[in-house]
């Protein structure tokens, strides 16, 4: 579904990612860890097509709507359109924005983009109702402005609400587990499998640790390091990394 | 004479056929008959003649026009534009089929088009059809100066509700008006006040009998549609004990190469008990990209709120003009009277804006908000000038302003300027300012879940406008939203 190939970007001339190369086929989880500063976000970002995050090289192929695309030559809207989500490390304030106003204008701008009908403001209600039903979000919380005076759980758990919402095919989690207590990380582990374990989407897991991944069970594991794969494997090497940490497990 | 207006008249269409950038640059084929261009008392007595005005108005003009002369155009204000020659304007322009009309479905199918073309709201769009049961809007057609429709009439009569243009009004009800024009702005009140005063084309009158609360919102959609016609709009709202009226002002204007003067004034005026909710959208043409062409918008806007407990709430989304001079006041003389003050004011490209209010605490216990919500893209200025004053014996005076301004670009300005005059030490007065850019964060954030990048800044700054845009009616404030989007096309990135 996705094939990142020998990637390379820098931020302000400086090079983050160096050489990146990862397939994500259609009805895995694949989990990437790494060290502080190897690049994690750095490729979240990329693939969402943030301005300010230059790609200097290599390619990313995707199995979008119509077939295989070239995801860095869309813009960003068009790319979540295509069905790309992101999950944000830390989830923007739209001061003055409802929930619902922002998800639904999100939502139907990509129906539309995809030739779909918009949803009604009754269907989406609906829609939106059952979503936040399924992380344990109080609906009335849809009514308040996008994270505005959200704790750090409550804009996981809303991030995650968004992409039941918007549904889409592959979805870049960074770091989602950070900031939730235990029973909040079962939760959205939880809310993870509900949505995107299917075996025509994909899920790219970025965590620093073992116990998101006890609840979503990863197909495979990565380690990026200094902007690139450095080893792949099962969910075993999560267990290894949690055990003996990073500089041991790559030295091996 | 006649030769002469049909050349200007073919040149006016002219110019007006070039439009095509503006969403609104179109123009229509209503015939329209000029006063010659320049101003003098000449001008002044032929506006008055064509609109068959008694001897009283012809000489309360006539005042005005004399005091004009000896005054000089302020220069305060933070706006540059060029020198206006006040005798390059015509200051009258009138469609030449004056017609009455039973009902609006016998409107002229020009003018209809014009009004769909405007995009009038949906409610008003079914009460132009006639749909029986759609929600009643009242629109008073001021089109090209002069009122070619009223409607609803009827029923407003029914309830007492005066609502007429202000020509008729002067006719009709010469001592209603004799009592209030003027008072709450005087003819020697500031120089493009004093200018409305000697040639004001038309306008509006709404009177709202005792006890009376008006049983529709009521509408008027302005329209300046001949070239270097100045329009100078009269608008007069009396509301008497314990009534309550909420008017609309919408405009939108087609695109002119040459730079429009309008001077309009509106004066309002609350008793007892009374309230007056004023809600205004403007979208006259701001100019090109370059900040060619673009009305000059010279406006006085005052509410006089009179009896005790009155209240006046002034609502503005203002995306239009060149340049904005306009600072919707409230004069709080009743005790426990309350003022408001919602404004939005975007200015992209090189459009100047320097908007805020007045809020003149004379009333013991007088009370008043200030919302000001400036958004900046572009080359433009955008300025909130606002003044709270409160008078020696106004005890208990309570004043809260929030000044909150939103930079698009890194060449734009926006600035706040408050003037607080308190004589009295029982008052409390607040005054927040904000300055915050459009965040590259919340652009790809909101770009991230499937807006595009117009879109993403749409919502943006709807949202950072929220506050005042609740304020508005409904079917108003989906048309503003539509037009905050409208007018900062192409500002980002």
């Amino acid at each position: 579904m996705l094939e990142i190939e020998n990637l390379t970007a820098e931020i302000d001339g400086k090079t983050i990612l160096n050489g990146l190369t990862l397939t994500v086929p259609a009805g895995e989880v694949h989990a990437i860890m790494g060290p502080n500063g190897a690049g994690k976000s750095t490729l979240s970002y990329v693939l969402g097509g943030r301005p300010g995050y230059e790609v200097t090289g290599g390619s990313v192929r995707f199995d979008g709507p119509n077939g295989d695309c070239d995801l860095l030559d869309m813009e960003p809207h068009e790319r979540a359109a295509a069905g790309l989500f992101l999950g944000f490390q830390y989830p923007v304030e739209i001061p003055g924005v409802s929930n619902v106003q922002f998800l639904r204008e999100a939502l139907n701008s990509q129906r539309k983009a995809r030739g779909e009908e918009p949803l009604t403001g009754g269907e989406f209600l609906k829609l939106a109702k059952e979503k936040s039903a399924l992380l344990k979000l109080d609906p009335e919380m849809l009514k308040r402005h996008v994270n505005v005076g959200f704790s750090g759980g409550e804009k996981k758990r809303a991030e995650m609400v968004q992409m039941g919402i918007l549904d889409p095919k592959f979805a870049v989690l960074d770091e989602t587990d950070s900031g939730l207590d235990i029973d909040a990380l079962r939760v959205v582990g939880e809310g993870i499998n509900s949505i995107m374990r299917s075996p025509d989407k994909a899920v790219l897991l970025i965590t620093h640790y073992q116990r998101l991944l006890e609840v979503v069970k990863p197909d495979k594991v990565s380690i990026l390091s200094q902007g690139r794969i450095v080893q792949t494997g099962g969910p075993e090497l999560a267990v290894r990394l949690e055990e003996e940490g990073y500089d041991a497990v790559m030295a091996a | 004479m006649s030769e002469d207006i049909d050349i200007q008249d073919r040149e006016a269409r002219e110019a007006a056929e070039k439009a095509a950038e503006y969403e609104h640059g179109w123009s229509s084929d209503i015939e329209t008959e000029f006063a010659e261009k320049g101003l003098n008392e000449d001008t002044v007595r032929f506006i008055s003649a064509k609109k068959g005005e008694p001897e009283w108005m012809l000489d309360w003009r006539l005042k005005a026009f004399r005091l004009w002369q000896e005054m000089e155009e302020p220069n305060w204000a933070k706006l540059g534009y060029p020198e206006i020659d006040y005798q390059d304007a015509y200051y009258y322009a009138a469609p030449k089929k004056k017609v009455e009309l039973d009902s609006l479905d016998d409107l002229d199918p020009e003018i209809k088009r014009v009004y769909d073309k405007l995009g009038i709201p949906l409610g008003e769009q079914e009460v132009l059809a006639g749909v029986k049961g759609a929600k009643k809007v009242a629109v008073d057609a001021v089109f090209d100066s002069v009122s070619v429709a009223t409607s609803f009439r009827e029923e407003l009569k029914r309830a007492g509700v005066i609502f007429l243009s202000i020509s008729e009004a002067i006719r009709e009800y010469p001592d209603l008006v004799k009592k209030w024009l003027g008072k709450v702005v005087p003819q020697h009140d500031n120089y493009f006040a004093t200018l409305n005063s000697a040639v004001f084309s038309d306008g509006t009158f709404v009177y709202v009998p005792e006890g009376v609360r008006c049983p529709m919102e009521l509408s008027t959609y302005f329209r300046i549609n001949a070239e270097n016609t100045g329009q100078f709009e009269r608008t007069l709202i009396v509301a008497e004990k314990g009534s309550y009226v909420s008017y609309l002002e919408g405009c939108t204007a087609p695109m002119r190469d040459e730079n429009q003067l309008h001077a309009a004034v509106v004066e309002l005026v609350a008793m007892e008990d009374a309230e007056i909710k004023y809600s205004t959208v403007q979208n006259w043409y701001p100019g090109n990209s370059e900040g060619v062409g673009g009305i000059y918008n010279f406006v006085t806007k005052r509410a006089l709120c009179q009896g005790a407990r009155s209240k006046v709430s002034w609502t503005q989304v203002e995306t239009g003009s060149a340049v904005t001079w306009k600072y919707p006041s409230c004069v709080l003389n009743g005790e426990d009277s309350v003022g408001e003050f919602y404004s939005v004011a975007v200015t992209n490209n090189h459009q100047q804006a320097d908007t805020g209010t007045k809020m003149i605490h004379n009333g013991k216990g007088s009370r008043s908000t200030i919302i000001s919500k400036g958004i900046s893209a572009g080359k433009s200025d955008n300025t909130y000038r606002g003044m709270v004053r409160v008078a020696a014996n106004a005890d208990g005076v309570r004043n809260r302003t929030e000044c909150d301004s939103l930079l698009i670009g890194d060449q734009c300005g926006a600035h706040t300027v408050p003037y607080i005059e308190v004589k009295n030490p029982t008052a409390q007065i607040e005054h927040e300012a904000t300055t915050s850019k459009i965040s590259d964060d919340q652009l790809f954030y909101a770009m991230q879940r499937g807006l595009d990048d117009e879109e993403a800044m749409a919502l943006i700054v709807n949202g950072f406008a929220k506050e005042v845009l609740k304020e508005l009616p409904m079917e108003f404030a989906v048309e503003a939203q539509k037009l905050l989007a409208i007018s900062l096309e192409g500002s980002v990135g």
